[in-house]
């Protein structure tokens, strides 16, 4: 059968903020553009943030600034950010913020009439424009009829609304093609993108010289989870097998703060907001406990008795802050020791509790969803009793290696921005560093896309052989009778859970590779019964290859990497090591099965942001001889 | 505490199906959505299915679970007797692509024939003021997860094709209703809402209010009030036009 075939100047993977405001800037720029996803449009991943998008735009706090921003992620990562990025994002998120509003979006309001921030973990000042607990849907709502609003100009000028901008949903790349010679471009360049469609199981073909890969996390290699089912990694997986590099991928953030009962929702995201507005965790003997867990590097920025933190939310210019406002990853470990301790809840948790310091009234105006959600799934009522929650796999830092400004990989033609890319966040994200991220890096990868293509010769060609190739790949899983592969995702989700989780150690990470080796191996004999349409079983089976090799990078990195920072916690290297702050684990997959791993240097931060820092604070970061050369 | 449930299941693509029987097991706290996804990994890894977030965040599992329209998600198995058989079938007003798997594509039409955001041209972003107060009817509007349940359930589309062309759907009605409320939107909304949308078509049952997830007022707060400003419009078109004047000043 002949495969549908379409030619675009850019193809965008991904309809989660990042992709979105990339295919918005490629429109914007004359640019012919696709955007594919893998659900329906409005439903990809970002709709599930909650909490808020962090910008300095200083409308509660006029003491913030991009500045202050900037300071708060790098202390945030452990110094481990790609600072040139952390620069951007200060810098840029409140614009990005600003444009939605013009775009009609309607944020919660300050008393004067501005977008009111909230506190959030790490951020110095109230920093995150929300609505609500339901920050993610306002972004991607917008962010879609914005596309529409597009669509409708397009319509005006040219009789068709899907002239410039058109949108293949739930349709799933499975490979990104390259030009196989360099006689078009750039040698090996990125020439477009396979895949099929969910509904009839047809195939797809895109032609473009260039790609933006937004397609979000990697949850589901966990079994504890935040993430949807289209959490698989494929973004990672596709730029790997392309030949781009990942960076940071032993990073991972666990989230504090997921639901623990009843087990079918186990994992699902209780907002850093309740803390922010006010929540307080206790152990099962009452206590307050994060105030024993205030790490030396924090010990001057947080408050040390309750009186000192509750009299914060009031006046933040002669207090500091309560602990429960750590950044996560702090909280994460604080709680998992409580649990080991013996000082959990009776559902393995800790308890949560907004009860006892809001009147009802205000905590189902501040927090509607979670309300909602925790009276519906495990009729807990939020205003009368405390919640039950620990740590869930939420958030990965890692990902594609971009250069900064236009988010292009190492393959020509290739860009990543949002969470499939890596650096932003170094070691640890910040809580709402994450919306503004897509906005600020999906419109520069958007841009940096449509420059790529004005200065192109020519278009890099598709060669046959590996539409051919990919074709055989996907269709293999049918064409088999082998293991369901449930069982295999399953296995593959335990493993990582116990032995690549929140604290690890070399010989279980060592064990879990063993594991993905086996794995890998079963992979190649999964059969998926069934048609080709609507069969979420083949589309798991796909989906194996991908969440394996990211795994398998999670794991090798989690080995190397003997110090604890940020998102990796190691058992036997349980402190932080200035050496290691200053490399990055890069992995790559050669043969385009197994992972290699290397280790690069990180460039120096620049004078001007370097002189941001209070030398003091630098030196428990930085080495003697990086701190030498700044003099 | 687990017990095994009867279920039936609509299967079938194609414009062709029926209703498969299936005893399935169920434990404590979960909901329907789990266990289509138990059927799914233990006897019919081919059942299609949309859901993402589990949470009724996104308004993806929408389906008819006893004859009424739910988020497969957010319905508890608790609120059944464990003998008593469960029949989940598709939404009735979509066609169906496969098993509880529907075609939506009316609804993102709908959604493009609505002029957008029309704010003012000398308005820069960053500029915006905007009181709680004046925001907050259109934020309960765009607490809208798009299940399309309300379109799924109105009777002026469930079972009428033929009305299908001219009219939006509660969801996209009161999308018309969100804009028109907006503090920074100037576009005329009111004659098309009657004339192009079918507002005149909603005779005000509440049928869709009553299934929507997000508790939305869609008949109370959006439509109606629409209707009423059709009305006043039409009796006195300066009303519309010093409204807007008055809002941007106040
Ligand atoms: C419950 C929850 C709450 C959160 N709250 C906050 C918060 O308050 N503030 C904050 O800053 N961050 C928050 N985060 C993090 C943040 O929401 C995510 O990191 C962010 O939304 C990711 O956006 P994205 O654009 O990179 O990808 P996504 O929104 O996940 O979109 C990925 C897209 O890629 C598509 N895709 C994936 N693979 C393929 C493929 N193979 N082919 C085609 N398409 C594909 C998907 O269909 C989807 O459209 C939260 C996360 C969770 C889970
Ligand atoms: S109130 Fe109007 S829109 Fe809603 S279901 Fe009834 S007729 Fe349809
Ligand atoms: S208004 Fe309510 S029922 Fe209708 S689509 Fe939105 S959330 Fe669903
Ligand atoms: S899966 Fe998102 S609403 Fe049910």
């Amino acid at each position: 059968m002949e495969i549908e075939r379409h030619e675009y100047d850019v193809v965008v993977i991904g309809a989660g903020g990042a992709g979105l405001r990339a295919a918005i800037e490629a429109r914007q720029q004359g640019k012919r553009t696709a955007i594919v996803c893998k659900s329906l449009f409005g439903k990809a991943h970002t709709v599930m943030a909650e909490g808020g998008a962090a910008a300095a735009m200083g409308n509660v706090n006029s003491d913030d600034n991009w500045m202050v921003h900037f300071r708060d992620t790098m202390r945030g990562g452990k110094f481990l950010n790609n600072w040139r990025m952390a620069e951007l994002h200060a810098k840029e998120a409140a614009d990005r913020v600003w444009e939605l509003e013009a775009w009609g979006a309607l944020f919660d309001r300050t008393k004067d009439g501005k977008i009111s921030q909230r506190n959030f973990g790490g951020h110095e000042y109230p920093r995150l424009a929300h609505v609500g607990d339901r920050t993610g849907l306002e972004l991607i709502r917008t962010l879609q009829q914005r596309v529409v609003a597009l669509q409708q100009e397009d319509y005006e000028t040219h009789g068709d609304y899907e002239a410039y901008i058109k949108v293949f949903q739930e349709c799933t790349v499975t490979r990104l093609l390259k030009d196989a010679s360099s006689v078009h471009g750039p040698a090996g360049a990125i020439s477009g993108a396979f895949g099929y469609w969910r509904e009839t199981g047809n195939f797809i073909l895109f032609d473009a010289p260039a790609v933006v890969l937004a397609t979000g996390g990697i949850g589901k290699s966990y079994v504890v989870t935040s993430n949807s089912w289209e959490y698989t990694g494929d973004g990672h997986a596709l730029a790997l097998l392309a030949g781009a590099n990942l960076i940071n991928m032993e990073f991972i953030q666990f989230h504090p703060t997921g639901m623990v009962w009843p087990p079918s929702v186990r994992g699902i995201l209780v907002t850093e907001s309740v803390r922010g507005d006010g929540g307080v965790l206790r152990n099962s003997e009452g206590k307050r406990f994060m105030f024993d867990y205030i790490p030396d590097v924090f010990k001057d920025k947080y408050a040390t008795t309750e009186e000192e933190g509750d009299r914060w939310y009031t006046d933040q210019a002669n207090n500091r802050r309560p602990p429960e406002l750590l950044p996560r990853d702090e909280v994460a470990r604080a709680i998992n020791a409580e649990v080991k301790a013996g000082r959990g809840s009776p559902q393995g948790g800790v308890f949560l509790d907004v009860s006892t310091r809001l009147p009802a009234e205000e905590i189902k105006r501040r927090l509607p969803s979670m309300h909602h959600q925790f009276k519906e799934l495990a009729d807990v009522d939020i205003t009368a009793e405390p919640m039950q929650v620990g740590p869930t796999c939420h958030y990965i830092m890692g990902g594609v290696e971009v250069d900064a400004d236009t988010g292009a990989a190492a393959v020509p033609g290739l860009f990543a921005a949002g969470e499939v890319s890596g650096g932003m966040h170094g070691s640890n994200r910040l809580g709402g560093n994450s919306l503004s991220d897509l906005l600020v890096f999906g419109r520069r990868a958007g841009l940096g896309a449509a420059e790529y293509v004005n200065a192109l010769p020519a278009r890099p060609a598709v060669a046959q052989e590996s539409v051919d190739a990919a074709k055989a790949e996907a269709l293999a899983p049918l064409e088999r009778s082998g293991e369901n592969p449930y069982e295999v995702h399953h296995e593959l989700q335990r493993t990582m859970n116990d032995l690549v989780g929140i604290i690890r150690k070399a010989e279980e990470v060592s064990e879990a590779l063993e594991v993905v080796e086996k794995l890998k191996e079963r992979v190649e004999l999964v059969g998926a019964a069934g048609s080709r349409i609507y069969n979420p079983g083949w589309h798991l089976a796909l989906d194996l290859r991908n969440m394996l090799l990211v795994s398998e990078c999670v794991a090798r990195a989690a080995l190397l990497r003997q110090e604890s920072r940020g998102g990796h916690t190691r058992d036997d290297f349980p402190g932080m090591n200035p050496e290691w702050r200053r490399k990055l684990l890069v992995c790559a997959t050669p043969d385009g099965a197994a992972v290699t791993v290397e280790e690069k240097v990180q460039p120096p931060m620049r004078k001007d942001l370097f002189d941001l820092f209070d030398l003091g604070e630098l030196k428990k970061y930085l080495t003697e001889e990086e701190l030498g050369n700044a003099e | 505490m687990s017990y095994k449930a009867k279920f039936k299941v609509w299967r079938g693509e194609g414009g062709e199906g029926k209703l498969e029987d299936f005893t399935v097991e169920v434990n404590e706290g979960e909901v329907v959505l789990d266990i289509i996804h138990r059927l799914q990994a233990t006897q019919a890894p081919d059942l299609a299915v949309r859901w993402n977030c589990k949470a009724g965040k996104c308004g993806s599992c929408s389906m008819e679970i006893n004859g009424k329209p739910r988020l497969g998600c957010m319905t508890r198995m608790s609120t059944f007797e464990e003998d008593e058989t469960i029949t989940v079938t598709p939404m009735r007003t979509f066609p169906v692509i496969k098993d509880l798997v529907t075609d939506v594509s009316f609804n993102y039409q709908k959604a493009r024939e609505i002029p957008s955001f029309t704010p003012p041209a000398d308005v820069r972003p960053g500029e915006y003021r905007m009181k709680q107060v004046d925001v907050e009817r259109s934020q309960e509007f765009r607490k809208c997860i798009e299940c399309f349940m309300c379109n799924n359930v109105c009777h002026v589309i469930r079972d009428h094709e033929e009305n299908k062309p001219a009219f939006a759907g509660p969801r996209f009605l009161m999308r018309i209703a969100e804009l028109d409320m907006h503090p920074y939107d100037v576009a005329e909304r009111k004659d098309s809402a009657q004339e192009q949308h079918g507002l005149g078509y909603c005779n005000i049952t509440k049928c869709c209010t009553e299934v929507c997830p997000e508790h939305i007022k869609i008949t109370d707060n959006a439509l109606i009030p629409m209707k009423e400003r059709v009305v006043d419009r039409k009796y006195d078109p300066l009303v519309w036009l010093g409204n807007k004047i008055f809002r941007r000043k106040s």
